[in-house]
């Protein structure tokens, strides 16, 4: 930006002006000496202290009670933090995954079972060639549908919850928390704030790395960024570990180790945050660790109804909205390539064939890998494409077929019952629940790392190293589940 | 729709008009609609002061706003409407210092510079007023068109701390607003100020930084006047003095390629042509850097 065009003429007349001037500095700063920026900043705090002290009148006495003090000795102690904090977000995902089952059959019963048929029988008695129908229907409506149905409720009850977290003044806690384990990885402590803003979005988190002065630590912390889930992420985390997880145990305890599986998965997200923030820093972003300082606001008593109402329409709707916007053109190329053959098999049908055996081999299977390309642009709509192409490939009946062919009213069920069609077993919801966790950012975020950074190779680097990344983890786990079954 | 006889006849409304509280009622949030301005506003701070509450205040939008510091990293723009003109307002990315290098400081400190702004609202933590007082300080060296907001009142109440907002804005020689941006305390008051000083009915006379060793006062004076008589239009040589003796490289950069001689014919063009508003200079917004480069 400052080569920006001018004229020349200006520049030409003034240069000789202004070298001198600025050799006039350069030789009194000679004279002045290295101590002139101490000697400003010194200024400034002097100056700064005596007006403040001139305004500010203390009370007499310390308060006896420092509520502030108190809550933080609690969840920035040593021994405390990590168990509060680990307590905190447990509850907020218990909280979500058993508020949000009911709503979620609810809108399922209407938006699938309900209204689907309704909409086939629209489109016949409209006399729509039954392409027309399959695309608009099964393709572009199943789809929104599914969004909305799958993602709605945990989001409605998730977001404002860590928002009120948030407006409280925990965050910059956890950072705190986080601090000592950053500077050991050998990254910057503020890399815990852009994590923060990581688990909203990662596009987000990957600007909010400006924080940081120092290019080597931006660099790790953009290229880890990814490992903080993020809003298209949370409901995949959510929906399958209450599906497969939560129904292995007892129904009073299913909402609490569900929400312990996805805490797990947050845990291992930090770990690999840090894994990963040392590998760097110790082979190719060698360099010096910097010192910040940290500001630990107040806590704030949050203002309850205005953040559950800014959360709902900023973030739910917003988010909801971007899933809808990718589903619906992400449907339509569902419905197509599962219905346009080529030699008898539809294209869907030959890419899940061709991805199969790489996908059994790390315990997914070709439809989840399949999806996750469809979904590169929105992590969002994973679960609505894996949804789909296990309906329209494998033929799993009875999904707003008609009233009375399997109807279900509880969503649970039928969701489970589709995927358990597509051959789903525990291994699989495990690994699917480790590879949206590790695995290539969405294509906003990529664009956004390039943006920032700057530079193809880095980008390159903090797309594809997450992916090989999860190929390994899934790999691994998948070889030592199947070793320990085999005994 | 003739107001002249009515307001003859009830001397009360008079009175009421001049109210701050009803000026208020005349701020029409204009969200993003940003089209002929004018006057831009900006927003300073400490992070976590709550500039982007009182920047959701007076536009209507919703910025999204949280308990944590380095929220903001990019600007954000708004638009409002009151006494009759309308305003452009930007959020700043909170910094503590205009001085090291990051690329959120970079962006506050280059809008303030470069981006001209008519009035530099400066968001301030009451309850920790020292340490905010060192970025106030060093806006009111580049600028000396400011409104210090002293937001969280509320806080500093709770704390027990008593502000006295009129002996700070004499020593700091521009205006002072108390405020609770999140209970929409002060923001009439502040609407008041800011349209005070864009229209030039309110004078700054900023408190400047005094260095004790008389060998940094002889070299900043002399340079001073080195910078002034190069750019005689330039509105803050002092300022640029300050920076090139810290040996700031943007800065002397700024200078070698006529950005800063820009700048000052800028501001004289503007100063000749007060009586035209809504024409700011367009460069205000090119100047300022939207990506961060690594």
């Amino acid at each position: 930006m400052t080569d920006s065009p001018q004229s020349p003429s200006l520049a030409s007349s003034a240069s000789p002006a202004l070298e001198s001037l600025l050799d006039e500095a350069r030789s009194l700063r000679w004279e002045v000496g290295t101590s002139f920026h101490e000697e400003l900043i010194e200024a400034i705090y002097t100056d700064a202290a005596r007006i403040a002290d001139r305004a500010v009148r203390r009370p007499d006495r310390k308060p006896r009670f420092d509520i502030d003090r108190s809550i933080d000795r609690l969840l920035t102690s040593r021994l405390w933090g990590f168990p509060a904090m680990f307590l905190l977000f447990t509850l907020i995902f218990w909280i979500t995954i058993s508020g949000s089952n009911i709503p979620s059959g609810w809108l399922s019963y209407v938006l699938v079972d309900r209204l689907t048929p309704l909409l086939r029988s629209a489109a016949d008695a409209l006399s729509f060639p039954w392409w027309l129908r399959g695309f608009l229907v099964d393709g572009m409506y199943l789809a929104t549908a599914w969004v909305v149905s799958v993602m709605l409720p945990p989001m409605a009850i998730f977001f404002p919850l860590f928002t009120l977290l948030e407006d409280f003044g925990y965050l910059p806690r956890v950072a705190f928390n986080l601090d000592r384990l950053f500077r050991k990885a050998g990254a910057h402590g503020k890399q815990a704030l852009s994590m923060m803003m990581g688990y909203g979005c990662n596009a987000a988190g990957v600007v909010s790395t400006r924080i940081i002065d120092s290019p080597r630590e931006r660099l790790i912390a953009i290229i880890t960024n990814n490992f903080s889930l993020c809003n298209g992420r949370w409901p995949t985390q959510i929906l399958i570990a209450s599906l497969f997880i939560g129904s292995l145990v007892p129904a009073y305890i299913a909402g609490v180790v569900s929400a312990l599986a996805v805490v797990g998965v947050v845990m291992l997200g930090v770990f690999l945050t840090f894994a990963v923030s040392w590998f760097l820093s110790r082979t190719v972003l060698r360099g010096e660790v910097s010192t910040f300082s940290l500001e630990l606001p107040p806590y704030r008593p949050p203002r309850i109804l205005q953040t559950i109402y800014t959360s709902l329409i900023d973030r739910t709707l917003i988010v909801l909205w971007r899933a809808v916007v990718f589903a619906l053109p992400a449907g339509a190329v569902i419905w197509l390539i599962s219905n346009i053959p080529i030699g008898g098999t539809s294209i869907a049908g030959h890419l899940v064939g061709i991805l199969d055996p790489v996908g059994l081999l790390i315990g997914l299977n070709g439809v989840i890998l399949l999806a996750y390309i469809v979904a590169i642009p929105a992590n969002e709509i994973v679960i609505p494409t894996i949804l789909m192409f296990t309906v329209l490939i494998t033929g799993a009946q009875g999904v707003g077929a008609g009233a009375g062919v399997m109807f279900e009213t509880d969503s649970e069920t039928t969701l489970r019952s589709i995927f358990q069609s597509g051959g789903w077993t525990v291994l699989t919801a495990v690994n699917l629940m480790l590879f949206s966790l590790v695995h290539n950012p969405c294509s906003t975020t990529i664009y956004t790392i390039y943006k920032e950074t700057g530079s193809w190779r880095w980008t390159a680097v903090a797309t594809l190293l997450p992916v090989g990344m999860g190929v390994a983890l899934t790999f691994f786990v998948t070889q030592v589940w199947r070793l320990a079954a085999g005994f | 729709m003739n107001p002249e006889p009515a307001a003859a006849h009830t001397p009360s409304a008079e009175a009421c008009e001049s109210c701050a509280l009803f000026r208020a009622s005349q701020l029409k949030k204009l969200g993003v609609i940003l089209e002929d301005w004018d006057h831009v506003i900006a927003l300073a701070g400490n992070p976590n002061v709550g500039k982007s509450t009182v920047f959701n205040s007076l536009t209507g939008l919703r910025q999204h706003t949280g308990n944590w510091p380095g929220k903001t990293v990019t600007r954000a723009e708004g638009g409002f409407e009151y006494g009759g003109s309308r305003y452009k307002i930007v959020d700043l990315p909170g910094t503590y210092s205009l001085l090291s290098t990051s690329v959120d400081e970079e962006v506050a400190r280059d809008f303030i510079l470069f981006g001209q702004p008519d009035v530099t609202v400066v968001v301030a933590d009451a309850s920790r007023l020292e340490r905010n007082l060192n970025l106030v300080l060093q806006i009111l060296e580049i600028t000396d068109r400011v409104v210090l907001c002293l937001n969280l009142m509320d806080e500093a109440r709770r704390r027990g701390l008593e502000l006295d907002a009129r002996r700070l804005a004499r020593d700091l020689g521009v205006p002072v607003v108390p405020a609770a941006a999140r209970q929409r305390e002060g923001i009439p008051e502040l609407l008041a100020a800011i349209s005070d000083v864009a229209e030039g009915r309110a004078i700054c006379r900023p408190h400047r930084l005094r260095t004790e060793s008389p060998v940094l006062s002889r070299a900043v004076t002399g340079l001073e006047e080195k910078v002034r008589a190069a750019l005689p239009d330039l509105p803050n040589p002092r300022w640029v003095a300050l920076r090139l003796l810290d040996g700031d490289e943007r800065i002397a950069e700024a200078l070698r390629s006529g950005e800063l001689a820009r700048l000052g014919s800028a501001s004289a063009s503007r100063a000749a042509a007060s009586s035209a508003p809504g024409e700011m200079p367009e460069d205000g917004r090119e100047t300022t850097r939207e990506e961060g480069s690594a």
